[in-house]
């Protein structure tokens, strides 16, 4: 899409513009049928046929992988042969996918914190960054509300439930 | 009557103080589930299975299944209220529903859910109650070719019922088969596609798919629509509820006729969502004022509700007796069953009397419970919807983490999940159905060692699958189901021409 179609677009015609639904489909299909690929090939190494003990390892992955690769690249057709509104369909427009991310983001990094600093912090810590930048609240309120969020959360599981969750340096401190 | 003999001992046990106090737990839990969006029945009883490992299997699962019911009754809630579908079989509730709440006479609409919710699934029960034995005595003669025969049956069902495209049915399904088959295989104990990585030697565990297919997916889609709900005001007395019941009685045909929908749609997999939509248009062709339905017609909040919820409840009859789950929450209750040493499948009622019949019991009081529970409570549930969005989502972020990691204390299975969140996202939006993939995801293991073990019994030879009347029977209705599809394509090709063949 180039630059001058988005300057044309009226205003309003803006919020409609993102990723286009047929990309989306074709490239989930594509996927699909790489990982029945992926099965396939993994299956022959295995032996997909008829062993000693019976069918081999492989034998079921192998046919379920030909079937995925076979009906994901089937789903192909009516999108490529789509015309007209079914063929502009938005999958996800900008607006919409900075709101996705606006989440997605921070879920990542939530994620990938919890090896090092522990679960009940990397949750304090969402909760507030969560409650500041995506809702109006002021730090005030959003560091009580993260700090109970652990400490609920640690009694019922640790104390509780008696289930070890991860925990981080902070903890380690505090002797548990 | 056996049964009844049977039932009663399951009373006794359902009874016991700490199952009463456990039902009423599940029952607040599971509305609670319903109502918050991006949990619910399915990724909710993942989320608290690991807790329960530590109870006895009949208290554990009396708290499940009460989570269940709660999840249902919560599911309406939101649909009428806030015009959003806690669950896809809620999605019928709203046309009506919703309308009606517009109109002020949202305390009516769910007096009405709530009591025909209750009806669809005591009417499922008193059905589970009877023909459940029956079942599970003709399935002790199945071998491994009539279960291969069964699973077949049920995901054929997937493709032959399924509302969208069956190739994309079929490829969720086949992707669900794939993920199980991942890791050690049982049989020769060889590595199956982990592709070198240790990480994948353990494969994927179904309840860590779950709650990132139905929890994390369902924050990124809600998230789409703005960081508000706009729900209408939540008020019901017992006056209000004491007028609808009197009402009600009138419509006693259309509960009847949905609450059988229900039942026989729930039995199939697949059921519950297909159910409330056809009691809904049932209903409304028979109806004296088709017109009137999507305006706020009280027969339009019943029928789905009943069917709904009567073919949530039937669900669980083939995962008792036969092992093989009606709808994704039934698929981790039989997770749990496993989880906790129990065998599914027809010898649990001859094994296990204690704990079918506690199950069932729960079942007749949990719905009691339940009932009672949301009547009461409405306007508190309700208000959950009214506390910003970034702090619910940030909690049920958490609540997620924390239940991917319980699962089998592995800190991968977070990042699994998260992984499984954009997965279900995108397969959401493409309309690709999760159910079949999680059905497949927990049924995969067996259903290959049924097929593996029918061909070792031939000695390779497909024919097995149709050596008895049984097994042929079984797998020539699944065949018929899987090529329904095409047959009604390729007769819509040859009847509309060209133009019907891109449509």
């Amino acid at each position: 899409m180039s630059t001058t179609t988005l300057d044309l677009a009226p205003a309003a015609g803006r919020s409609s513009q993102g990723v286009r639904r047929s990309a989306m489909e074709v490239a989930t299909s594509i996927a699909l049928a790489l990982i029945g690929a992926a099965a396939i090939w993994d299956s022959s190494r295995l032996g997909a046929g008829w062993g000693a003990e019976g069918p081999q390892s492989g034998y079921f992955p192998f046919w379920i992988g030909l079937i995925l690769a076979g009906t994901s690249l089937a789903s192909l057709v009516p999108v490529l042969r789509a015309r007209g509104a079914a063929a502009e369909a938005m999958f996800v427009t900008w607006p919409q996918l900075r709101l996705v991310m606006s989440v997605l983001i921070p879920t990542v990094f939530y994620v990938a914190a919890i090896p090092l600093s522990g679960i009940y912090l990397a949750s304090a810590a969402l909760v507030a960054y969560f409650m500041t930048r995506l809702g109006e609240f002021t730090w005030r309120s959003a560091l009580p509300a993260a700090a109970a969020t652990a400490l609920v959360a640690f009694v019922t599981f640790e104390v509780w439930f008696l289930v070890g969750l991860p925990k981080g340096p902070i903890e380690e401190l505090l002797g548990f | 009557m056996e049964e009844i003999g049977l039932l009663m001992q399951g009373f006794a046990v359902a009874l016991q103080p700490g199952n009463m106090l456990l039902m009423l737990v599940g029952v607040v839990l599971g509305v609670l589930i319903g109502v918050l969006p991006g949990l619910g029945g399915a990724n909710g009883i993942a989320i608290l299975l690991p807790l329960t490992f530590a109870m006895p299997p009949v208290s554990a699962v009396i708290m499940l299944s009460c989570i269940y019911w709660g999840a249902l009754f919560g599911g309406a809630i939101t649909s009428i209220l806030f015009n959003i579908p806690g669950e896809p079989w809620s999605v019928a509730t709203t046309f009506d529903g919703y309308p009606m709440a517009q109109q002020g006479r949202a305390g009516e609409a769910l007096t009405a859910a709530f009591t025909s919710s209750f009806f669809g699934a005591f009417v499922a029960v008193v059905m589970i109650t009877f023909v459940a034995p029956i079942v599970a005595g003709f399935a002790l003669r199945f071998g491994p070719p009539e279960f291969f025969a069964v699973m077949f049956l049920s995901f054929a069902c997937f493709v032959g019922m399924a509302k969208g495209s069956p190739l994309k049915t079929l490829a969720a399904m086949m992707l669900g088969f794939l993920l199980a088959a991942v890791g050690m295989d049982t049989v020769t104990g060889q590595l199956r596609m982990t592709f070198g990585s240790e990480e994948m030697i353990r494969g994927f565990d179904f309840l860590v798919a779950v709650i990132g297919l139905f929890g994390i997916s369902e924050i990124l889609c809600s998230i789409e629509e703005g960081l508000h709900f706009r729900g209408q005001k939540a008020k019901i007395d017992l006056k209000v509820v004491l007028r609808t019941w009197a009402e009600l009685p009138r419509h006693w045909f259309l509960a009847i006729r949905s609450a059988v929908i229900g039942c026989w749609m729930g039995i199939t997999p697949a059921g519950a969502t297909p159910a409330s939509f056809m009691s809904y248009g049932v209903a409304r062709r028979m109806s004296k004022d088709p017109a009137g339905f999507g305006q706020g017609r009280i027969e339009g909040v019943v029928a789905p509700e009943t069917a709904a919820h009567a073919a949530g409840t039937s669900a669980l009859l083939p995962m008792l007796t036969l092992g093989v789950p009606g709808s994704p929450t039934a698929a981790v209750l039989l997770g749990g069953l496993i989880m906790w040493g129990l065998q599914p499948g027809p010898m649990l009622f001859v094994e296990q009397k204690e704990f079918v019949w506690g199950l069932v019991a729960s079942m007749y009081l949990g719905n009691v419970a339940g009932l009672l529970v949301v009547l009461v409570a409405v306007p508190w549930f309700a208000a959950i919807l009214r506390v910003p969005f970034p702090i619910i989502a940030a909690l049920i972020l958490t609540v997620c983490a924390i239940g991917a990691y319980t699962v089998s204390n592995a800190e991968f299975d977070i990042v699994l999940m998260l992984i499984f969140g954009i997965v279900g996202y995108v397969m959401k939006k493409l309309d690709y159905p999760l159910a079949p993939l999680v059905l497949a995801l927990v049924l995969g293991d067996r259903t290959e060692e049924a097929f593996r073990q029918s061909l070792l019994v031939s000695n390779g030879d497909l024919g097995i699958f149709f050596h008895n009347w049984l097994s042929g029977g079984i797998m020539a209705a699944g065949l018929a189901l899987l090529l329904w599809p095409a047959l009604a394509w390729a007769r819509g090709a040859l009847a509309g021409g060209p133009r019907a063949q891109a449509a």
